[in-house]
């Protein structure tokens, strides 16, 4: 939509600066020193209005806002980090010689993938979880295995692109090996759209987790997180809105800084 | 033709495939149902009677077998919870479900539709970056936030229309739609943006082609250039989306469908997954899965329709 | 509706200016000429010269500055609607590839019908039976047949055709032709620029025809106009330029052509380097870095435009070809085939 040549603007670094900020905060939420513990309850101030000693007011349960964010970030940053990158390491491992050898690997991969997308998500993350029992780790494990056919068609599509390019021929021609040739020549080239759409997915799976813990699914309290801040703020959304609007708009910016980022890369490599 | 067979045969693969992990899963469930039904103070002997009864105790295969068979013959079972037949839970639950794919997708296109033309004949322009910038924003909101802050404002505040609530069709038309506006719109809000941007940048690679050019150079007004030559070549990826978005919402429309008290297929599933009451989880889940992959088959035949070139072309895709 | 002594398309200074990330480039520098009903102008010049964006800026595609006189209305003047009246009744258009120039998803006979429809305002039977008659006009064989085609159900040949019958479609007063040829066969190649010939003549048109093969308008232009990077070098009646070229860049052109007669495996002369990178542009001659007769001169300052003996026709070169000697190899016999052809 904008020049692409234009050197970043100020949206781009007003979505760096939003991200580095929320990664500082979540990097540091152990280390520093808060006035309120996360599940500490102030019954004086209940669903308070942001101001005094809670800089972002307090829940319906009396709990301080700002720091349930702060510690709420980890999860959401973590698991919005983790799951996409599990997804692109299995859309590398079966997608690019799924698309490279072709055959009857590319039709097992392909099926692989129409099943797992068929499944509906919320089933298997359910009983994913419920087996395993839910934590930061199952949630991950879960989403980055939902997200893998998304990837390995990703992944499918780019390396397909480049099958018939000719520095793969010369690449043959001159005897490097398939799998060499794979990995020097073919991955390189399709990191930089992959990661764009990696940086996209991420804003997904922001949302997804928050979706979860809004359904109560994700990790369990006292864990805070921005979805279950959210889900906590609907009983209260007539009286006090403020509870379920501050962890959206946080929520919110995040996603946009990262879609921003997402698409400012995408760009980049559209153009080729 | 034999293309069609082959893609059938697939789609009855995945089917399967997804029906049985559903089994096997489900199976790996902790909790123990016939406890659950039996309810406390049962001796041993009535869990055993229990279980006896529900034929837990066969192995999961012979279970799988026998709820295939009956499958075939049009019976899903009875929900373990309310006793009743699970395609009459499906029956009742999937009008909502529909209703709110309908009319959410429709607002999508409602949107989608005028602003990916609009803004593909005007790229680069200072439209264009406001439609694009508006559209990042609503692509990142989840929908549930946007649902509770439409709730807050048309509900609670404006108190325009209903918060929660659910009334069937044959009871009044303007009730029913009125609860369908505010779900519908948390949904397409959010959903018109792909739609968009796939119809933009379609578009705007397509009047790059020659005959657009020429259509020009005819001295065509610019509706019909837009409307007759580009917009027929620039339909695929839109229409693919659609489907699958539409396919998605089947199962997918869960938080929605809690927020507004829709008694929807996907508050069904989770329900029922809540109460692990298995007959009703694989009837769902098979409806689920049935509509995506039906609807994405019928999507790649639409492809051949569309454009006399691709008929030829769609066994490489 | 035009005066007998007004020319049907006056251009002066016309100037496309793009902006790119290496600064403002322009396509089309400073180009003038005019063109009169019933004559044929040919603009040639590599590709790169900037000959198709001229032919835009004169459709009013790209915006442009300096003055383009469509039968004494200014062009800029005119509103989107008077302009694409323009474009599609007094302005016909022939694209390079008709395979990609010709909508996939239409049947000929809509296309052909379409500006009819759109502009005269025919009824649908009396634009089929116009249709029908102009695939007659062009050439196509059996055309009732080939109404209901796909473009990409019929020959190259007959695309072009097609793509000819379209521009014809409202009776326009000009036709342009942008390499017209240029993707067909060379068997078909005569036919197509013959076709284009008797059209011309028999409905009294202006014809603008934009090629890079000197040798592919000798039989057919009235008057010859030559760019080089974004500029007209040089201008004039065919047969006048043809007996005494004069600039450099026009002269290696000529001799680029092959010919049927020459020695085998005489080695073709061809242009040394690579067209200009308007991003870059030298400040004298924009020739002179691919010139062999380049002097100081060439390269600091850039040559007017001058006349040489006939009025009709201007230069632009500080160390013009001095015909009288023997420049070209084959200079005699050129200009007797091109004299017998005129």
């Amino acid at each position: 939509m904008a020049d692409l040549n234009r050197k970043p603007g100020l949206t781009f670094y007003l979505a760096c600066s939003w991200l580095t900020l929320v990664l500082l905060c979540s990097l540091c939420a152990g280390f520093l020193p808060f006035p309120f513990t996360l599940d500490q309850i102030d019954s004086d101030h209940l669903a308070a209005l942001p101001g005094g000693a809670h800089l972002l007011g307090t829940d319906a349960m009396g709990r301080d806002i700002l720091t349930r964010l702060f510690f709420g970030s980890r999860i959401s940053l973590i698991v919005g980090s983790c799951a996409p990158l599990l997804g692109l390491v299995v859309g590398l491992l079966l997608g690019m010689p799924a698309a490279w050898f072709r055959g009857w690997s590319e039709r097992l991969v392909l099926t692989v993938t129409d099943i797992i997308l068929a499944f509906p998500a919320l089933i298997f993350l359910l009983v994913f979880t419920s087996v395993l029992g839910p934590s930061l780790t199952t949630i991950t494990l879960g989403l980055g295995l939902l997200l893998s056919p998304r990837f390995i068609r990703v992944v499918r599509a780019n390396t397909a692109r480049l099958r018939e390019r000719e520095f793969v021929l010369a690449a043959r021609i001159s005897g490097a090996q398939e799998v060499s040739i794979l990995l020097k020549e073919v991955l390189p080239n399709i990191m930089g759209p992959l990661l764009a759409y990696t940086l996209v997915v991420t804003g997904y799976v922001i949302v997804v987790e928050g979706g979860l813990a809004f359904l109560g699914l994700s990790v369990p309290s006292p864990a805070p997180s921005w979805g279950g801040m959210i889900a906590t703020g609907r009983d209260v959304l007539e009286e006090a809105p403020h509870v379920a609007i501050i962890p959206m708009a946080t929520m919110f910016l995040t996603v946009l800084a990262v879609n921003l980022l997402g698409d400012r890369l995408g760009r980049r490599y559209d153009r080729s | 033709m034999q293309l069609i067979w082959r893609k059938l045969l697939h789609l009855l693969v995945v089917l399967l495939a997804v029906s049985a992990l559903t089994f096997v899963m489900t199976d790996r469930l902790p909790a123990d149902i016939a406890a659950e039904i039996s309810g406390r103070g049962a001796t041993a002997a009535d869990l055993a009677e229990v279980r006896e009864r529900l034929g837990l105790n066969r192995p999961v295969l012979s279970r799988y077998a026998s709820w295939l068979g009956g499958v075939c013959k049009g019976k899903l079972g009875n929900s373990l919870a309310t006793e009743l037949p699970v395609t009459e839970s499906l029956r009742s639950h999937l009008p909502v479900t529909l209703e709110l794919l309908l009319l959410s997708q429709f607002f999508a296109l409602l949107l989608a539709f005028p602003a990916g033309i609009v803004t593909a004949w005007r790229a680069g322009s200072r439209l264009d970056r406001l439609t694009g910038t508006f559209a990042f924003a609503c692509a990142s909101l989840p929908n549930y936030a946007l649902a509770m802050g439409l709730v807050l404002l048309f509900s609670l505040k404006l108190k325009l229309l209903p918060a929660t609530g659910y009334t069937p069709l044959n009871i009044s038309l303007a009730a029913n739609l009125k609860g369908f506006l505010l779900p519908a719109l948390a949904i397409s809000l959010v959903e018109w943006v792909i739609l968009m941007r796939v119809l933009r940048s379609d578009l705007i690679a397509t009047l790059k082609e020659d005959y657009i050019l020429l259509a020009r150079c005819k001295g065509l007004p610019a509706w019909r250039i837009l409307l007759v030559h580009a917009l027929r070549p620039s339909l695929f990826t839109f229409i693919t989306v659609l489907g699958m978005q539409a396919a998605s919402l089947i199962g997918g429309a869960v938080i929605i469908e809690s927020i507004f008290a829709l008694p929807g297929i996907g508050r069904l599933l989770v329900n029922a997954i809540f109460a692990q009451d298995y007959p009703l989880i694989q009837g769902t889940v098979l409806l689920i899965t049935l509509a995506y992959v039906l609807i994405n088959f019928f999507v790649d035949i639409c492809y051949g329709l569309l454009d006399p070139r691709v008929r030829r072309g769609v066994e490489n895709g | 509706m035009i005066g007998v002594d007004r020319q049907l398309l006056d251009i002066s200074n016309l100037t496309v200016e793009l902006r790119s990330q290496r600064g403002g480039i322009r396509p089309v520098d400073s180009v003038s000429f005019s063109l009169e009903r019933g004559k044929t102008l040919a603009l040639v010049g590599e590709s790169g010269s900037g000959k198709s964006m001229l032919c835009r800026a004169i459709l009013g595609l790209v915006p442009s500055q300096g003055e383009i006189l469509y039968n004494g209305h200014i062009a800029g003047q005119l509103s989107t609607a008077a302009m694409n009246r323009i474009r599609g009744r007094e302005i016909g258009v022939v694209l390079q590839d008709p395979l990609s120039s010709l909508n996939p998803v239409m049947t000929i006979a809509s296309q052909i019908m379409e500006p009819m429809r759109c502009h005269l305002k025919l009824s649908k039977r009396a634009s089929l039976e116009k249709a029908f008659r102009l695939l007659e006009a062009v050439g196509i064989p059996r055309p009732q047949e080939r109404m209901d085609c796909y473009p990409h159900q019929i020959s190259g040949g007959m695309r072009q055709r097609v793509a000819i019958a379209i521009a014809l479609a409202c009776d326009p007063q000009l036709l342009i032709a942008d390499e017209p040829t240029t993707a067909l066969d060379v068997t078909v190649q005569a036919e197509i620029l013959g076709l284009l010939s008797r059209l011309q003549r028999e409905r009294h048109m202006a014809l603008l025809l934009v090629s890079h093969d000197l040798g592919v308008v000798a039989g057919i232009a009235d008057e010859i106009a030559v760019m080089y990077a974004g500029r007209i070098v040089e201008q004039g009646p065919a047969k006048v330029l043809f007996e005494r070229m004069r600039m450099r860049y026009t002269r290696a052109l000529f001799d680029a052509i092959p010919r049927i007669d020459d020695p085998p495996n005489r080695k073709l002369p061809s242009i040394p380097d690579q067209p200009p990178d308007f991003a870059a542009l030298p400040p004298g001659c924009r020739f002179a870095p691919r010139c062999a007769s380049a002097g100081e001169i060439c390269r600091s300052e850039y040559p007017p435009l001058q006349v040489d003996n006939d009025d009709r026709h201007r230069y632009a070169c500080w160390f013009p070809c001095n015909n009288e000697n023997q420049d070209s190899p084959h200079a005699t016999t050129q200009r007797h085939d091109v004299e017998n052809k005129l």
